[in-house]
């Protein structure tokens, strides 16, 4: 990028684009696939987590309390910086998506857990009654009703990865905040650039929100109001 | 009606207990069940002929609804044998061998609930409520099985409710949804507990008067109920449940108006007379 020698306001269209390509290609796909992931996780743990085998909900328990009681610029650090010392090279990208992943397995197990024992009992009764497995039972009878109750609390976990994201920075992955930073230290307008770059991160997450309000009246028709 | 429409009763198998009436479906022997330190069921008996309606009365943690959980397997019972015998489906297993999943499953294949408080699903239409047990579980082909659905909705008077979510019912419609999707299973055995004790007074009539109908056309019920006029003009056989024990049983005239046992009529009395 060419050192400008115009006003601020030129400068920040011409950041715009850097900073954009960062959203595009860097934290959204980043967001985006370690929440599907994290997701399938969580989906398991939580189902560990209420399993009858003591041993299996105590090891969900403590997946869980490590995840929600370190850092995640630890976690970061030690999956990118940690593991080349005992000769495990992860790439930034693979690396980032590993910890974020990890990340939303522990904090959304524990949502979809409380929405899954949100399901009345009667429930459960009704799908066994009928000659469901409790496998059986759970797809089609529990998790439709769970997901509807767990849907605004995963928003509110997949907007603070969304922002988390930027830790990445740290580590390497050229997404939009590492972007931002690129611009601004070239240009030495910090002020100007980190504000645009928080502007691109609120807009983002408005349109999560917009999403968001859609799919819950979406879940919510087969409810009374 | 043709042999195979669900709104016939299932008939014996070939050979067995043609003379009808009489012929045990259902036999319950030493049944128990402890909940923790609480013994709910010391030891229950019971015989329910094809064709016949047991109403089992009682007051509120007598253990009633522990005898119909334990028939369909949503409680298992410690000891005792459960038996459904005389259909081509027989099974019997006995609970102090720790039966298998798979026992208690075609236990529980050969009965269906209708609920107090309904547990229809509240993601599905009351036809999709119908069909779930058919075709997702029986894996039955989906054109009959949906006719089927259709003709028992519209004799309940529900047909154009097919689409409707359950939160668009009142509560009677709810529960004749409930029997209906019990029926939809093809079940040798419906089990009622407490079917109109959720309704609003209004609506116990309709309720209680499909269940008699269904009664009359020779299905076999086994309906734990407050309601003792249902019970004296729909039951063959009242058993009268306390303290984990059947405390008295015969027909209902005998046991409602005439009840041998001093429990039996203390019951009653606190029932007919609350004031």
């Amino acid at each position: 990028m060419p050192v400008t020698s115009g006003s601020t306001w030129d400068l920040l269209v011409e950041a715009l684009g850097p900073v954009a390509l960062g959203a595009v290609a860097g934290t959204i796909p980043l967001a985006l696939v370690s929440f599907a992931v994290g997701l399938v996780i969580a989906l398991g743990v939580a189902l560990m987590r209420l399993s009858r085998r003591g041993w299996l909900s105590g090891l969900a328990r403590a997946y869980v309390s490590v995840v929600r009681g370190t850092p995640l610029l630890v976690q970061l650090f030690v999956i990118f910086y940690g593991l080349p010392s005992v000769g495990i090279l992860v790439d930034p990208w693979p690396s980032a998506v590993i910890a974020f992943s990890i990340n939303v397995g522990g904090y959304a197990a524990e949502v979809i857990r409380a929405a899954i024992l949100s399901v009345p009992k009667g429930q459960w009764e009704a799908a066994y009654m009928i000659g469901m497995s409790r496998r059986l039972a759970l797809r089609r009878v529990i998790l439709p009703q769970a997901a509807r109750v767990s849907v605004p609390p995963l928003s509110n976990t997949f907007i603070s990865l969304v922002k988390d994201t930027s830790l990445a920075s740290l580590i390497l992955v050229t997404e939009l905040f590492r972007r931002a930073q690129e611009v601004a230290a070239f240009s030495q307008e910090f002020m100007a650039v980190y504000l645009e770059a928080a502007v691109v991160y609120w807009i983002i997450c408005l349109g999560l929100s917009a999403v968001q309000s859609r799919l819950e009246k979406r879940l919510d028709r087969h409810v009374a109001h | 009606m043709s042999p195979t429409d669900p709104l016939e009763p299932p008939r014996p198998a070939d050979g067995v207990g043609a003379v009808g009436q009489g012929v045990p479906l259902l036999t319950v022997r030493g049944l128990r069940k402890t909940f923790g330190a609480n013994e709910v069921l010391r030891s229950v008996d019971l015989t329910v002929g094809r064709g016949q309606v047991l109403a089992l009365i009682g007051q509120s943690g007598s253990g009633k609804t522990t005898v119909l959980r334990c028939l369909n397997g949503l409680e298992v019972g410690d000891a005792g044998t459960i038996g459904i015998v005389g259909t081509e489906h027989a099974v019997s297993i006995d609970l102090a061998a720790a039966p298998s999943r798979a026992g208690l499953a075609s236990l529980r294949d050969r009965s269906a609930m209708v609920f107090q408080h309904y547990n229809l699903f509240p993601h599905m239409t009351v036809l999709e409520n119908v069909l779930e047990g058919p075709v997702v579980v029986q894996r039955r082909p989906v054109a009959e099985a949906t006719a089927e659905a259709l003709a028992m909705l519209e004799r309940v008077g529900l047909a154009d409710k097919r689409d409707a979510y359950p939160f668009e019912l009142s509560g009677g419609q709810q529960q004749r949804v409930g029997i209906v999707r019990a029926l939809a299973l093809r079940p040798d055995l419906l089990l009622f507990d407490e079917p109109t004790s959720a309704l609003d007074p209004e609506l116990v009539g309709d309720v209680l008067a499909l269940i008699k109908e269904l009664a009359d056309e020779g299905w076999t019920m086994v309906v734990v109920t407050h309601e003792l006029h249902f019970a004296r003009e729909v039951a063959d056989e009242v058993a009268f449940v306390d303290g984990g024990v059947i405390v008295e049983h015969g027909p209902p005239e005998q046991v409602l108006r005439a009840p041998r046992e001093e429990r039996t009529r203390q019951f009653l009395h606190r029932l007919l007379r609350p004031f």
